[in-house]
């Protein structure tokens, strides 16, 4: 009973009225809080909350008025003077003069309307609050202070303290920038429309999607590339997921295996990939493999080869020898994962099955795996989706190459071990700079990625019960 | 006398396998140190500077090391260093802070804040890069200022990464809260007097992984530093040298400033080894 006393002492709406409720059932106070802000409150003695209330509201309104319609009045041309050079007689050259900002245009018309959003759930929980504080004095209930409020963002509130600053990271950091992005792919924002400096940008309504859907220049159609590099994007995930999945519980189960010595020297040598950060052990692996490089100059040695090979040259050899890099890569991460599995399968499981005459390869077949595969089917999950977007294996090792000679109607050289991301990457930093292809791109993985996740996760069902029994 | 025999036979059984497992063992020991091997040897290399085909140095010598300081190596690694320092410290708060709040507080936006990030997760990371990098340029946090651009970037983002040290919270009994609550500590007393130190391992986790990330950042720094050496990280710099026209002046220096990277970080990870497993394996049942 103490307890929840104790739970109820920073309530904030004791009711569970809506807006619309509120709004209907509010006395004078109430109603007159959707015109000013923070009354409804301030006159049941809540003097912070309701100028709180009031302050956003003022700050709101001079926002709009002062530069929110302007962003938002230029949103639907996103600029409507580009640069204009003119020419200075004196210094007998073109000064170039700024006008119009695309990119500002489009960023803080996006803010504009996100706080525009906010304004009115304000708006909304200013009449619940005043609502929430006409109920509550007519019961003759205690009415929180200002001072309530703050205590409880240290106790039954204290999530929201935690959360505003990792929130407010994600949001402007990540979640911002990707709004941003998507609406970049309806535009022509590339190194030529840079939106201020060079040209402005404009809306292009779907041509960005069908340039990249188009079946045009036949071979070289960025319609062909795509689906060439998509192919390839599948089967990498595809080789790289379940290559390193079952070579690590192999090699975890090797070194697990009773009566093997030297458990931790063997666990340490491999853990060695994981320590040393990858990008030098991938830049330099992949040098190890040039024309020039050590492995050629072995394999000469050694007599077996008489020319060197260009494994990077070769589109097949490219393709093997990053999944097989990886593979050095990632065997070790399985390996400590599987080890740690493996331990909590119950060893009488092992014990009867031998009783019953069961093999070793026929218990991996029917206990190991199984049991394997049930436990880290979302970790398979996400492993897949994360190869498909592995772009440090492929950019350090390949880079892509070896170039595509097909593909001229995507630019940054576009090669036959290059992904979607890393493609996405070379056309965003490629010589012209083609933001809005890259982002349809973005826009495309999205859709792929969370196809497949929404698919495995409904055929998988083990997200049921996500840590809430805890 | 039957029963004998077949022990004998289970017995050598087993021997030819423990010694077929330990050649194999010992195959993959060779395969996995060879290519660390192989660039200590050839960052010891003063003959040549450019790539060649065979691993043992005619003539030693530590003018790789030796010219590490007198190039652009020493930004570089003072850059990455500042980076990680920074991000092993704030990476953890903004990790913890939204794990455990979603582990231990029901409110009524927690699933579809869940859902939201998830969702976010789901878009690839470049695609933000574009825009950030311009927005950081307008900040001038780009090219010799790209350490705080950096450092904004690694770590505002960070609380996305809360799954492991959620699920890590997730196995600490709820119990304790409820008795901390009872004897009258509020819940900001509970996490940083309970909670904290119980959860020892996965935020050594956290501040390992975020220490070590920033050391292997190529995709963003190298777009973050465009043009510039000075705003470099120490993986963006040791690329540049891999480049065609730096290769054959600069290819045995990369193998040194490789060393130099990796000892340190190698050793910490070492020596943290047992809580980086506890968080992937963790991490990797959990989902």
């Amino acid at each position: 009973m103490g307890k929840k006393t104790k739970d109820n002492k920073y309530d904030e709406l004791f009711h569970k009225a809506g807006f619309a409720e509120s709004f209907a059932k509010g006395d004078a106070a109430t109603k007159l809080s959707a015109i000013i802000m923070g009354l409804g409150c301030a006159v049941r003695g809540q003097l912070a909350r309701g100028f709180i209330f009031l302050a956003f509201q003022v700050l709101f309104i001079l926002y709009m008025i002062n530069s929110g319609s302007y962003w938002l009045s230029m949103l639907p041309s996103l600029g409507k003077v580009g640069p204009t050079k003119e020419y200075d007689a004196f210094f007998d050259t073109y000064v170039p003069t700024y006008n119009d900002n695309s990119f500002e245009i489009l960023l803080y018309g996006i803010l504009t309307i996100f706080l525009i959003v906010a304004f009115i759930l304000t708006w909304a929980l200013n009449i619940k609050m005043s609502y929430d504080a006409q109920l509550k004095k007519e019961k003759g209930k205690k009415i929180n202070r200002f001072i309530d409020d703050v205590h409880s963002l240290v106790d039954e509130g204290f999530y929201k303290t935690l959360l505003s600053l990792p929130m407010l990271g994600i949001t402007l950091f990540t979640f911002l920038p990707i709004v941003f992005m998507i609406f970049i792919a309806f535009t022509n924002y590339d190194g030529k429309h840079d939106g201020y400096i060079t040209n402005l940008f404009t809306w292009v309504g779907l041509d960005n999607f069908r340039t990249l859907f188009s079946m045009a220049g036949g071979k070289g159609s960025y319609f062909n590339v795509f689906l060439g590099i998509l192919g390839w994007t599948v089967a990498w995930a595809f080789l790289a997921t379940f290559s390193n999945y079952f070579l690590g519980i192999l090699v975890a189960m090797m070194i697990n295996k009773k009566g093997i010595k030297f458990k931790k020297l063997w666990r340490t040598i491999l853990v060695l990939t994981i320590a040393i950060p990858q990008f030098i052990s991938l830049l330099y692996v992949s040098k190890m493999f040039d024309k020039g490089g050590i492995v050629n100059g072995f394999l000469m040695n050694m007599g077996w080869i008489n020319a060197p090979i260009d494994y990077w040259g070769n589109p097949t050899y490219a393709r093997i020898l990053v999944v097989v890099i990886n593979i050095w890569i990632g065997i070790p991460y399985l390996m400590l994962i599987a080890t740690g599995i493996l331990m909590n399968i119950p060893a009488d499981l092992y014990e009867a099955s031998r009783i019953d005459g069961a093999n070793p390869i026929q218990q991996f077949r029917y206990i190991t795996m199984p049991y394997m595969l049930f436990v880290t089917a979302p970790y398979l999950l996400t492993s897949f989706t994360g190869n498909m977007n592995n772009f440090n294996v492929i950019y350090l090792l390949s880079g892509g190459n070896p170039v595509n000679p097909n593909a001229s109607a995507a630019d940054g050289g576009v090669g036959y071990t290059d992904l979607l991301i890393t493609w996405l990457y070379k056309i965003a930093l490629g010589s012209e700079s083609r933001y809005y292809m890259a982002s349809v791109l973005g826009i495309v993985i999205f859709i792929i990625v969370s196809t497949i996740t929404l698919l495995v996760y409904n055929g998988l069902g083990s997200n049921k019960n996500e840590g809430d029994m805890a | 006398m039957m029963s004998t025999d077949r022990k004998l036979g289970m017995k050598a059984k087993e021997r030819i396998g423990n010694a077929f497992v330990y050649l194999l063992l010992i195959i993959m020991s060779i395969i996995w140190l060879t290519p660390f091997v192989c660039i200590v040897l050839q960052s010891f290399r003063v003959e040549s500077t450019w790539q060649v085909g065979y691993v043992i140095p005619k003539e030693w010598g530590l003018d790789n090391y030796r010219a590490l300081f007198d190039s652009d190596f020493t930004t570089w690694y003072m850059n990455t260093f500042i980076i990680a320092v920074v991000c092993a410290i704030v990476n953890p708060l903004m990790v913890l802070s939204m794990s455990y709040t979603l582990s231990r507080f029901r409110f009524k936006m927690r699933k579809p804040l869940m859902k939201f990030m998830l969702i976010l997760g789901l878009f690839p990371g470049i695609l933000a890069m574009i825009i950030l990098y311009r927005l950081l340029k307008d900040m001038g946090l780009t090219q010799e200022n790209a350490v705080p651009g950096l450092i904004l970037v690694y770590c505002a983002s960070s609380g996305m990464g809360y799954y492991i040290a959620k699920g890590f919270f997730d196995t600490i009994s709820t119990s304790l809260d409820e008795s901390a609550r009872i004897d009258g500590a509020n819940r900001m007393q509970v996490f940083f007097k309970i909670i904290m130190p119980l959860a020892k391992p996965i935020v050594i986790y956290t501040v390992l992984t975020a220490f070590m990330a920033p050391w292997g950042d190529f995709m963003f720094a190298k777009f973050v530093a465009f043009g510039t050496s000075k705003g470099m990280n120490v993986a963006v710099g040791l690329w540049s040298w891999l480049t065609k026209d730096q290769i054959n002046s600069r290819y045995t220096m990369f193998c040194a400033g490789g060393v130099i990277v990796a000892i340190p970080v190698t050793l910490l990870f070492m020596f943290l080894q047992k809580y980086y497993v506890e968080g992937v394996t963790g991490g990797a049942v959990k989902g």
